[in-house]
């Protein structure tokens, strides 16, 4: 059986892995470095959106086209098709930035999405149904705060993952990279996931309230 | 109606699609369940947060030149807008509709006896999609599984010695669950299941079908 009713109480219970969560606290301040990069970024992609910004979109492409490539390329990749194929990626990154909510994704998450989807393009593996986006409502009022937060717990996620023992991590890697199957995924991560899902399910919520209430 | 839904997808199979390595059929199912169910949706991103902290630590230098040949393509791109509302969903959500071309009413119905009726899905190889219409109080014929079968509620409800599943619950079957299927009395059953793997019938004919049938 592989039924999974648990799944809230692991997503949401807090981190297993208590040292790590006590060293967390004394590397605050190099955390908080990490969050600030990470709000930069949702800067940058909010300038490349709202007006073109050249300048930000070259410190988003210095940053984030070699970790595609290199992800691509650990995909099993060859590096010249991956250099492409990195190239490809910033070019949808500018493309849909109109697409960008940084409420329900850190920019690092949204160029994985895009860059995973390519992959899968590329290896021809299987057309992919993506599931039907929450209507858009009226226009709502940007909340830099919960963006914020958002971007501070993605990093959070990023630092608890370097934490983690090697094999452990390798194992993540491998399934991101696609190196392992779904039955040989292991249910569980040892992360601190929790807190990211509740703020991007804060972020349906109200997305959804929004929608409702114009409707309605 | 997303509150109701009480069987989710589990943490290894998410994992497995925001990495993007499950077949087609599979991401059909979890497309059409994730369409219906915010609090998966929420853990997805959860998991796709982690795919960006792990696409964080896989840096490898760019050639020179790589900013200029970027902008380069950029100018030919127009730029995509926001999607308009869409209108009031149906029995199918999108992922699922666009495969059949519309609702209920456009699906290629096959009888399988006993007012079970299924249309396969074209997904490619790997694993079998298909929809599945149960009359209410109808049994699907007895049967387990060699490798993992998905099976997502979109209309009615069934129930097997596991549980009851309604609209937008995910049963996840694996080799060890030998199940009979019953549908709900009141509304007819409507189904969307995948399998990485053949079924097994535990009864002679319908396993002697099982290639007429592609199930």
């Amino acid at each position: 059986m592989m039924f999974d009713t648990s799944h809230a109480q692991n997503m949401d219970a807090p981190p297993i892995r208590r040292p790590y969560a006590a060293r967390a606290r004394v590397k605050c301040q190099a955390e908080k470095v990490t969050a600030e990069a990470g709000e930069d970024w949702t800067a940058h992609l909010l300038a490349v959106r709202d007006r073109q910004d050249r300048v930000a979109f070259a410190a988003l492409f210095q940053h984030f086209a070699p970790r595609v490539k290199g992800f691509l390329v650990k995909s099993g990749t060859s590096p010249a098709l991956a250099e492409e194929c990195a190239q490809d990626v910033m070019a949808t990154l500018w493309q849909k930035a109109q697409l960008f909510d940084p409420e329900r994704a850190s920019v690092a998450t949204w160029v994985f999405t895009i860059a995973r989807n390519r992959r899968i393009d590329m290896a021809r593996r299987a057309a992919r149904p993506e599931p039907e986006d929450l209507p858009w409502g009226p226009e709502a009022e940007p909340d830099q705060h919960a963006a914020l937060e958002l971007a501070q717990e993605t990093a959070l996620l990023g630092d608890a993952l370097a934490r983690l023992p090697q094999a452990q991590r390798a194992l993540i890697e491998k399934a991101f990279y696609g190196d392992l199957s779904h039955s040989e995924i292991s249910e569980q991560t040892g992360l601190p996931m929790g807190t990211v899902k509740s703020r991007i399910r804060l972020a349906l919520d109200k997305l959804r309230q929004s929608f409702e209430g114009a409707r309605g | 109606m997303t509150t109701t839904i009480r069987h989710h997808i589990s943490d290894r199979l998410l994992m497995a699609y925001a990495a993007g390595t499950l077949p087609e059929a599979f991401n059909l199912v979890l497309a059409t369940h994730l369409s219906l169910c915010d609090d998966c949706r929420a853990r997805l991103g959860a998991y796709e947060a982690l795919g960006g902290q792990v696409l964080e630590r896989s840096d490898m230098a760019m050639a020179e030149g790589g900013l200029a040949a970027c902008m380069a393509r950029i100018e030919g791109l127009a730029p995509v807008a926001r999607p308009q509302p869409r209108p009031a969903r149906g029995v199918f959500p999108a992922p699922l509709a666009e495969y059949v071309g519309g609702g209920p009413d456009k699906v290629k119905w096959r009888p399988l006896g006993m007012g079970v009726r299924q249309a396969i899905l074209p997904t490619s190889r790997g694993a079998t999609a298909r929809l599945l219409y149960i009359p209410a109080g109808q049994a699907v014929p007895d049967h387990g599984h060699r490798g993992t079968e998905l099976t997502l509620v979109l209309q009615g409800a069934f129930a097997d010695s596991t549980d009851r599943f309604g609209r937008g619950d995910l049963e996840i079957a694996d080799e060890d669950l030998e199940h009979t299927p019953i549908a709900e009395a009141g509304e007819d059953c409507i189904c969307l299941a995948a399998t990485d793997a053949p079924l097994r019938f535990n009864a002679l004919i319908p396993r002697l079908l099982q290639p007429v049938f592609r199930i």
